[in-house]
């Protein structure tokens, strides 16, 4: 299962934990990990990624095994520890405002 | 008896304040989606126990949320905002063409004669609509698209369309303002617009009274007289009686008439409310007294109302969607400020009392009168 870990807000809009777990058929990828979080969690979508380019939201980051992976092609294969299940995927809500 | 059901939209939540027909004992309930913007709550006309709040944030975007029991629980509903085909450019700060770019809901309007729809006033300033009590929503594309978009600006607080006004006589006519584009009717429902800002004068602008480009800030009409309208114009307060086809000024003897609200009392016609700012430079009331001020004829002569209102070191705002009146025997009026207290007035402004003192800044004020 794919680990996936979201911020508060996000967390409490879905109305889940800290960590859902996902089963992702294919390659890991950004997109396909989060084509199946807002399948099942439908109130998610355009919170992350933006409705019509399906591009990250500028105030959001993915983090894995210690790196930013961002700025990373949504279609690369995640790190093999996040495909195993072993490490999250972290859906980082950058720290702005006051 | 009759209840009250007064709903605020603050920078960090939505609170639900609730009272009998006294409105002496209030309440309160939330923060709803605490730490959310939350631009507005409105309750369908028809349906009170249905609400609409946008709910929105700079790093999660825009959510809609409906309740279906008065505002005890809620759920998100479609959350997508695409403008209709191309969406084109508008004239950003510097004069240049700036793509259009949605940014958030500003103000939700429910029908007046059906619960599942609903219209919503976005920035990158559009009207869009659901007719499926939010599981989706359309653009409707002829306000854009009516020709003079391509030289609509933002104002200061960006280019929102904020505030939609439902003709009880004829639904399918509506007024809508935009900042800093102007007042806007449909006849037809929506299809087709045309601007309606003649007799406005705007010193900002390069052509005083174009006939787009003007920052309205808000506007009122009462329900049995559709065809007056009262404007709350970044300066000016105007009127108008002949539904939007000409406006004159009813500043009158106003301290300043830079303001954000304007609203009308619920049986009189003539009985109509703003709170006078001191300035676009200064955005808190004069010499730190906040003062509401009515007039009984339409404009022509205004009083103060400062009765249970701070009347030394108040530095607040009230912003354009935060005042609204119930329908009681004795009117009620209520406002809130950027310094998060809501105010009641149970006698039409007569003598005001806080509900709320510490709420997060208050973007919107909305109340239903529930029998």
């Amino acid at each position: 299962m794919i680990r996936v870990v979201l911020p508060y807000h996000l967390r409490t809009l879905a109305r889940v934990g800290e960590e859902v777990q996902l089963d992702v058929p294919g390659v890991v990828t950004q997109r396909s990990v989060l084509d199946v979080l807002e399948r099942a969690y439908p109130m998610l979508r355009g919170t992350i990624r933006e409705h019509d380019t399906q591009q990250r939201r500028p105030f959001l980051r993915f983090f894995a095994c210690e790196e930013d992976l961002s700025h990373e092609s949504p279609d690369a294969p995640l790190p093999a520890a996040v495909a195993a299940g072993t490490e999250p995927l972290l859906v980082v809500g950058a720290i702005a405002g006051g | 008896m009759s209840r009250v059901r007064v709903l605020v939209g603050t920078r960090k939540g939505a609170f639900v304040l609730t009272a009998d027909g006294t409105r002496e004992s209030w309440d309160v309930s939330g923060p709803h989606f605490a730490g959310w913007e939350i631009y507005h709550v409105k309750g369908s006309p028809v349906a009170p126990q249905r609400l609409f709040a946008s709910q929105s944030s700079g790093w999660f975007g825009q959510l809609i949320q409906r309740s279906d029991d008065g505002g005890r629980t809620w759920a998100p509903v479609d959350n997508k905002f695409v403008y209709d085909g191309v969406p084109g450019t508008h004239q950003w700060y510097d004069g240049k063409p700036h793509p259009w770019e949605f940014k958030r809901v500003w103000h939700l309007e429910p029908s007046l004669t059906n619960p599942d729809v609903v219209y919503a006033g976005v920035e990158d300033a559009a009207m869009f609509r659901t007719t499926d009590g939010g599981a989706s929503w359309q653009e409707m594309p002829g306000l854009r698209g009516h020709g003079s978009g391509a030289h609509w600006s933002p104002g200061a607080g960006g280019m929102c369309l904020h505030t939609i006004l439902i003709d009880p006589s004829r639904p399918d006519r509506m007024f809508i303002a935009i900042s800093a584009a102007g007042a806007f009717r449909t006849t037809d429902g929506g299809t087709s617009w045309q601007p309606i800002n003649r007799g406005l004068r705007s010193q900002h602008i390069p052509d005083p009274t174009a006939e787009v480009g003007h920052c309205v800030h808000r506007i009122a009409m009462h329900r049995s007289r559709p065809n007056v309208l009262f404007m709350q114009k970044h300066w000016d307060v105007m009127r108008s009686d002949d539904g939007g086809d000409s406006w004159r000024e009813v500043s009158g003897n106003l301290p300043t008439d830079f303001g954000f609200v304007i609203d009308v009392h619920a049986h009189e016609p003539e009985t109509i409310y703003v709170v006078p700012i001191k300035s676009d430079s200064e955005h808190f009331p004069i010499d730190g007294k906040l003062q509401v001020y009515r007039s009984r004829s339409g404009g022509e002569t205004w009083e103060a109302l400062t009765k249970g209102l701070p009347q030394r070191d108040c530095y607040v705002n009230v912003l354009r969607d935060a005042m609204a009146v119930d329908s009681l025997e004795s009117c009620g009026i209520y406002f809130g400020t950027t310094g998060g207290q809501v105010y009641v007035s149970p006698d039409a402004g007569d003598r005001w009392l806080p509900i709320v003192s510490n709420l997060p800044p208050v973007l919107s004020v909305e109340v239903q009168t529930l029998s």
